[in-house]
């Protein structure tokens, strides 16, 4: 039986950053139309709906994951309510991971406390950067202070799991801002570190600055050499690369994640959320109040579904797997042309004493080249 | 008096003329008006540039294939008249067609726009029709526009012809205005056809159309004798002799007749299927009782400009074949042959009278197959003495020696560019940078001027005329014939991808420019092939010797970097975007390149930089 997960999507960020393209709207963004203070009801009708729709299907759940916008923006009991829901209509395997997105000046003692008391058992904070002038390019209102801080509280209230997430080559980062970053996130005691390498998204507010020239264009130069650093500095720290844009000291990989890359099954609750089981996805309506019109008539507010053609299955299984350090099996694969591995392994992209054991492992080389190599393997 | 019947025509009242003007001057209107004043087409029916048969000549205004009209005319004298209206191409590059529907007239009517004055290939097509001997009727059209100077040009005609200004008539083919006068002058002035009327038939062919259900339809004029229904003919040139289906007058629809006698325009059909079988300066005569000396002036099609033309989807290569066989049919100048590229795949080499001729084959070939194109850059003929003393005829860079030649010569033309005085100087520069020897001036008026130039037919095939247009505003006009080949240092440029040389993109250039060829050709493909995972060299060189050198950077990433949390679909979909685009690349060596790539390089419109 295949693990499965609950990813549960807030919609709501204090302030709006430049770079930022996901479905999350500021109180002023949505007015009058959807209640903050009411959305855990709306969430937890939702999670009722779907196990009721699961019927004898519902499986106990190994990861929960609240992401955004800003999860913490709901009250700790909130969050706390929306587990407890999950809890009770599906359960939780022993050991579940609960993870809850933060970022680090929306939370305090009290609140994390209380989402450590209610099950919480993991934090990813959205630091990004600690350089005040990388922040102000991408618009984040924390300080470096106010990351530290809020990593050390949650240390003090008992997570077990602590991650940062890191943004690599914005314009007018330098080498040295990353370093302070790595540095301060490591030194405060986290144990995971997404990276991700800052990608203009097409209809953002940083995207008309670039095109404008307020902002230098990100070149691929430099965010290849500073993903280069921040893959030397992290191992420096003892950090083990996962998955593209994920590293972790051992034991601190992020299991919810993991069933994303392994094509596991899960729920995905809330607005815009994508769910997927057994080679069929869907996902909600994007609009917070759509969205709740419809979980308030007692429907599911599924936007659209796909059922996936056995070739869609193969890219997708590739796509996954060909990022994560653990590789694909190639005879669990299928449909990969031996000639194909050869010239990748040849040009450097894949290792090839893993190709003799029968696995595709991407070099370090090619994990910057990861989106070719899955092409060419595709073709 | 009954109307004169065609083939019971007497030559006196007969008045065989053409109109010679410039695009945009306003030949066809003219026509059109003529048309209608004659009564041969009522106004219900008349629609713009009745003549023009083809869509692409109606809408560039331009007249590609000549026709010829009988027009009946009641004179201001009370006698019955025959005009016979001769429609001629209007363009540099069917000079020789031109000059047979000349030599079909007795006298030319020159229109020439009042608000612009003389243009070069009109000028151009004046002295042709003063060397066969044509009476000139110079009209300024278009006097009802503003901007019309009539006494201006009326004066530089004038000065060009050798007339009074005031023989110059002053109309409006839009409005009517004084093309009932131009009637009666054509009467007047233009001399009725002289020939023998019982003499062994002979027949100038000046037009000769492919049509889809009668075959090839003729068009000739009758020097000498008669042609008659029950003939057979025979074409002097060619020799073959063909059984007459049909022979009549167009007025200004095809209308049967028993036969068309001395002095007199028409058709004949005989049932062949190929333009080749009926060509244009050729005599055509009766198989029995036939003359024995042919009309003088027949000239073969000669292909002077070359390309190659590839289908931009591979898999069209069996259609673009089909429609170049069907185009061939009507089009006696066109020559082809297959032809492979290692960049464009399977296509053909094909041979055009000139830039104008190209462009419209491949426009016909576009629209009427409804096929994507892409062409090589064009190139004139070369002809090369080895080392050995062995003459090699080079259509093609491919074919080019590779070993040392002993003499190469290219072709040359004489080019007449008429242009505004304050743009001499930009000009003259043009023309010496393309290796122009400058042969004579003349100021045609006070503000314009005529410039004479030995120019090689390569340089004129590379964007010359851009470059005089932007050089001018567009206020010059260019004519130019072919006199002639000279010796020139030519060499090879070859543009390596990576090391491979790409057949493409190689041209036949004279020494001194192979830099700038070469610098920019790099410079484009750097622009227009994306970064790969590996650094690419661009060079062009000459033979082994490399000349020039871009760099394409290596790309250094290619990853995203978020798979956007459970929203696998988007990434998915990103990727099978990408894959899309992948097919559409072209493999050169190791190096992709998009098939946009290939052609943005070698369109000619983009040549200067932009910015």
């Amino acid at each position: 039986m295949r693990p499965f997960s609950i990813y549960v999507h807030v919609p709501f960020c204090a302030s709006r950053c430049g770079y930022c393209d996901f479905n999350t709207y500021t109180a002023s963004d949505l007015g009058g139309q959807v209640q903050r203070d009411t959305f855990d009801q709306v969430l937890i009708s939702e999670v009722r709906l779907a196990a009721r729709e699961l019927g004898a299907d519902r499986r106990a759940v190994d990861s929960v994951f609240f992401g955004g916008g800003t999860p913490t923006l709901l009250s700790g009991a909130a969050l706390v309510g929306v587990l407890e829901a999950i809890e009770a209509e599906f359960g939780l395997v022993a050991g579940a991971e609960v993870t809850t997105e933060a970022n680090p000046d929306s939370v305090d003692q009290a609140k994390l406390d209380q989402l450590v008391a209610g099950g919480f058992t993991r934090i990813s904070y959205g630091v990004q950067s600690v350089a005040p002038n990388v922040l102000k390019t991408l618009d984040r209102t924390h300080t470096a202070g106010a990351a530290l801080t809020a990593i050390q509280m949650a240390r003090s209230s008992g997570f077990e799991h602590i991650s940062a997430d890191l943004i690599i080559a914005t314009p007018g980062e330098t080498d040295e801002d990353l370093r302070a970053s790595v540095d301060l996130v490591t030194g405060a005691g986290v144990d995971h570190v997404s990276a991700y390498t800052l990608i203009v998204e097409p209809n953002t507010p940083l995207a008309r600055q670039v095109a404008t020239g307020a902002v230098p264009a990100p070149d691929d130069e430099t965010a290849a050499h500073r993903y280069e650093l921040v893959d030397d500095l992290l191992s420096a720290r003892g950090f083990s690369w996962y998955e593209v844009s994920n590293w972790a000291k051992p034991g601190g990989q992020c299991r919810h994640n993991g069933h994303y890359w392994r094509n596991d099954d899960w729920l995905g609750v809330g607005p815009g959320a994508h769910s997927h089981r057994s080679g069929v996805r869907w996902w909600n309506v994007k609009h917070p109040r759509s969205y709740a019109v419809l979980v308030a008539a007692g429907e599911l507010p599924v936007d659209q579904r796909e059922v996936l053609t056995a070739q869609q299955v193969h890219l997708e299984t590739v796509m996954l797997g060909l990022r994560t350090a653990a590789g694909l099996e190639v005879s669990a694969t299928g449909a990969l042309d031996p000639l194909v591995i050869d010239k990748l392994v040849a040009d450097g992209l894949l290792d090839g004493g893993a190709w003799a054991e029968g696995w595709l492992r991407v070099t370090p080389r090619g994990r910057l080249f990861a989106d070719a190599v899955i092409r060419d393997l595709t073709s | 008096m009954p109307l004169p019947q065609p083939g019971a025509t007497d030559p006196a009242v007969i008045r065989n003329f053409c109109i010679i003007a410039h695009i945009d001057h306003g030949k066809s209107t003219l026509a059109d008006r003529m048309l209608q004043a004659t009564g041969v087409v009522d106004a219900r029916s008349m629609r713009a540039q009745y003549l023009d048969r083809m869509d692409i000549e109606r809408e560039r205004g331009i007249t590609i294939k000549s026709q010829a009209v009988r027009l009946p005319y009641r004179g201001a004298d009370g006698g019955d008249y025959v005009l016979n209206l001769i429609d001629t191409p209007g363009h540099v590059d069917f000079t020789y067609e031109v000059s047979r529907s000349l030599a079909a007239c007795e006298g030319a009517v020159l229109v020439v726009d009042a608000a612009q004055g003389i243009e070069a290939q009109t000028l151009a097509n004046l002295y042709l029709a003063l060397e066969n001997d044509l009476t000139i009727v110079p009209v300024l059209n278009k006097i009802d526009l503003p901007a019309a100077q009539p006494e201006k040009y009326a004066a530089e005609l004038a000065r060009i012809i050798g007339c009074d200004p005031d023989d110059v008539m002053r109309i409006s083919a839009k409005t009517g205005e004084g093309v009932p006068e131009l009637l009666e002058r054509i009467v007047r002035d233009i001399p009725a056809p002289t020939g023998v009327a019982d003499a062994p038939a002979r027949a100038l062919i000046f037009d000769s159309i492919y049509d889809t259900y009668r075959g090839v339809v003729t068009y000739v004029r009758v020097i000498d004798g008669r042609i008659a229904t029950r003939d057979r003919v025979k074409m002097m040139m060619t020799g073959e002799v063909h059984e007459l289906l049909e022979v009549g007058v167009i007025s200004p629809e095809p209308v049967p007749g028993k036969g068309i006698g001395v002095g007199e325009v028409g058709y004949l059909i005989t049932g062949v299927k190929d333009v080749r079988q009926s060509r244009v300066g050729d005599t055509v005569t009766t198989a029995q009782h036939g003359a024995t000396q042919a009309l003088g002036g027949y000239r073969d099609p000669k292909p002077m400009v070359f390309s190659g033309l590839y289908p931009i989807d591979g898999s069209d290569y069996p259609e673009l074949r089909d429609a170049l066989d069907k185009l061939k049919l009507n089009d006696a100048a066109l020559v082809y042959e297959p032809e492979t590229s290692l960049a464009l795949g399977f296509g053909f080499r094909c041979g055009f009278l000139g830039l104008l001729h190209m462009e419209i084959v491949r426009e016909r070939l576009e629209r009427e197959a409804n096929l994507d194109l892409i062409s090589t850059a064009p190139n004139v003929v070369y002809r090369v003495l080895g080392d050995d003393g062995v003459e090699l005829v080079v259509t093609n860079p491919s074919e080019f020696p590779t070993q040392k030649v002993d003499k190469i010569f290219e072709p040359v033309v004489r080019g007449t560019v008429i242009l505004p005085s304050e743009f001499v100087g930009t000009v003259m520069e043009l023309c010496q940078q393309r290796r122009g020897l400058m042969l004579g001036m003349d100021y045609l008026s006070e503000d314009r001027v005529e410039l004479r130039y030995t120019l090689p037919l390569a340089e004129i095939v590379f964007d010359f005329f851009d470059q005089l247009k932007s050089r001018t505003r567009g206020y010059a006009s260019l004519d130019y014939e072919l006199t002639g080949e000279q010796e020139a240092d030519l060499v090879k440029v070859d543009i390596l991808l990576h090391g491979d040389a790409v057949d493409a993109f190689s041209a036949i250039v004279h020494r001194d420019k192979a830099m700038a060829y070469g610098v920019m050709m790099t410079g484009k493909l750097k622009e227009l092939i994306p970064r790969q995972q590996f650094e690419v060299p661009i060079q062009a060189a000459i033979g082994s010797r490399v000349i020039t050198r871009e760099t394409i950077r290596a790309i250094r990433k290619d990853v995203l970097a978020k798979c956007y949390g459970g929203d696998i679909t988007r990434k998915r979909k990103l990727l099978e975007k990408q894959k899309e685009g992948k097919k559409r690349m072209k493999m050169v060596g190791r190096v992709e390149v998009p098939q946009e790539a290939f052609i943005a390089a070698l369109s000619t419109s983009d040549t200067n930089p932009k910015k």
